[in-house]
């Protein structure tokens, strides 16, 4: 299993049965592929609409049916369409049960930056601040290094999305969670032992009396 | 009345140095036959206000390559290389927005309100210089209202008198452009006579349109 897979399965146990989820584009995208039998996620898309279904095969492509990434879908039965107005009310309302999206940096007192590096790729936030500043739970999915450089700081240093929303970080390294004392290393992937984990992250991780393996 | 007019007609009312909002999300649900004539038509130093740039070859990038707008006001403009490369050479300027404030912005202008007050942006750059108020202990940011000269929109199907139905996820920004300019321009993907739309379907009512062109 490669780290996304490993990611994405685990993400996939957050939900429970009609939970409302917007996924990022990427990673996050994995996740429905994983939940578990009898839980069936009501995903937003958030270009205006509750009830992204499968991908099409190419005879059923239709590009006014598309992703916020730009890509096309179907729609599941009992989806509903909506402007991007009433699609943010949705999202900044708190009508959201969770958000899955990746960061660039994301640090301990639960700040995620990951719309910009400036001088060099400013793409824009899109939703990215709506859905972190909205959402239920704000979590994070991601590598746990950027090719060996931490990404889970004491500070992020990379403009914010959003200060101190982000719930829990899901890594292929573990689980932690963002408390008023810190990070909290609820599980870990039992490949790595927690010192190996401590030694990728820059922020101090608490390790918890109920530490438990991921799978 | 009948406000059908030719593509002709629909450019010649964009002028050189006037702000247009242009609906659409990554190019699904955009005025593509309009935007197309204004390349022809070379008008210049346009302010776009839009969800993001599409693509460097679809959608409003067309505009953003062929050198004619001078700003930008967008949530996302990573699909298309160009803008970011104009941007930084400061050939163009680009505002980014999260995408539920924009959509919030252009409703208030359409709705007559003074402003909104969002918590989304707080501890972020997009908070710099802006007004924020403190409402019940909640820290909120105050944004201005955001309108336009003229809006190109498109529609999936619309009467002779600018109601407008919209198919599927091409609803995004379009009916709340709709309310936000001086002059409405629909792109009707099929015009149909009065009464061809049941009332329960319209989602722009067509006193927010001046002009219909067929796609």
């Amino acid at each position: 299993m490669d780290a996304k897979e490993i990611i994405a399965r685990r993400v996939a146990q957050e939900f429970k049965d009609g939970d409302a989820v917007n996924l990022g584009i990427g990673l996050p995208t994995m996740v429905p592929n994983f939940v578990e039998e009898g839980v069936e996620l009501q995903l937003q898309s958030e270009n205006g609409f509750m009830g992204i279904g499968p991908e099409p095969d190419e005879a059923h492509v239709d590009m006014d049916l598309v992703n916020a990434g730009g890509i096309p879908v179907t729609v599941v039965p009992g989806a509903a369409f909506f402007d991007s107005a009433a699609s943010f009310g949705i999202i900044r309302g708190g009508h959201l049960d969770a958000t899955v999206l990746g960061a660039l940096q994301v640090d301990e007192e639960g700040n995620l930056a990951n719309w910009m590096i400036p001088g060099k790729l400013v793409p824009g936030m899109g939703g990215a601040m709506d859905l972190v500043g909205g959402a239920k739970r704000v979590i994070v999915a991601m590598t746990h290094t950027a090719k060996g450089s931490p990404k889970i700081l004491k500070k992020c240093t990379l403009p914010l999305t959003a200060a101190k929303k982000v719930s829990r970080i899901v890594t292929e390294m573990g689980v932690m969670d963002v408390t008023p004392q810190g990070l909290l290393l609820i599980e870990y992937n039992p490949e790595y032992t927690v010192e190996q984990i401590q030694a990728a992250t820059e922020a101090k991780l608490t390790v918890s009396s109920q530490l438990k393996k991921m799978f | 009345m009948d406000k059908q007019i030719s593509i002709e007609e629909a450019v010649a009312q964009v002028k050189d140095g006037m702000t247009v909002m242009i609906g659409g999300f990554l190019a699904c649900g955009s005025p593509h036959r309009i935007i197309d004539a204004l390349v022809q038509k070379g008008v210049k130093d346009l302010t776009i206000i839009a969800n993001d740039t599409g693509f460097i070859d679809k959608g409003i990038g067309k505009l953003v390559v062929n050198g004619q707008v001078k700003k930008v006001v967008a949530t996302h403009i990573g699909t298309n290389k160009e803008t970011g490369r104009l941007m930084n050479e400061g050939k163009m300027e680009v505002v980014l927005v999260p995408q539920g404030t924009l959509a919030e912005q252009i409703r208030a202008a359409g709705a007559g309100l003074g402003g909104v007050l969002t918590p989304i942006g707080i501890g972020t750059p997009v908070a710099e210089g802006k007004d924020q108020l403190v409402i019940d202990g909640k820290t909120y940011l105050l944004e201005k209202p955001v309108k336009a000269d003229i809006a190109l929109i498109a529609g999936t199907k619309v009467d002779v008198k600018g109601n407008v139905f919209y198919r599927e996820a091409t609803q995004n920004f379009n009916p709340l452009m709709a309310t936000a300019a001086d002059l409405v321009i629909v792109e009707a993907g099929e015009v149909v006579e009065a009464g061809g739309i049941d009332p329960h379907l319209v989602m722009t009512p067509g006193l927010f349109v001046d002009y219909i062109v067929k796609a």
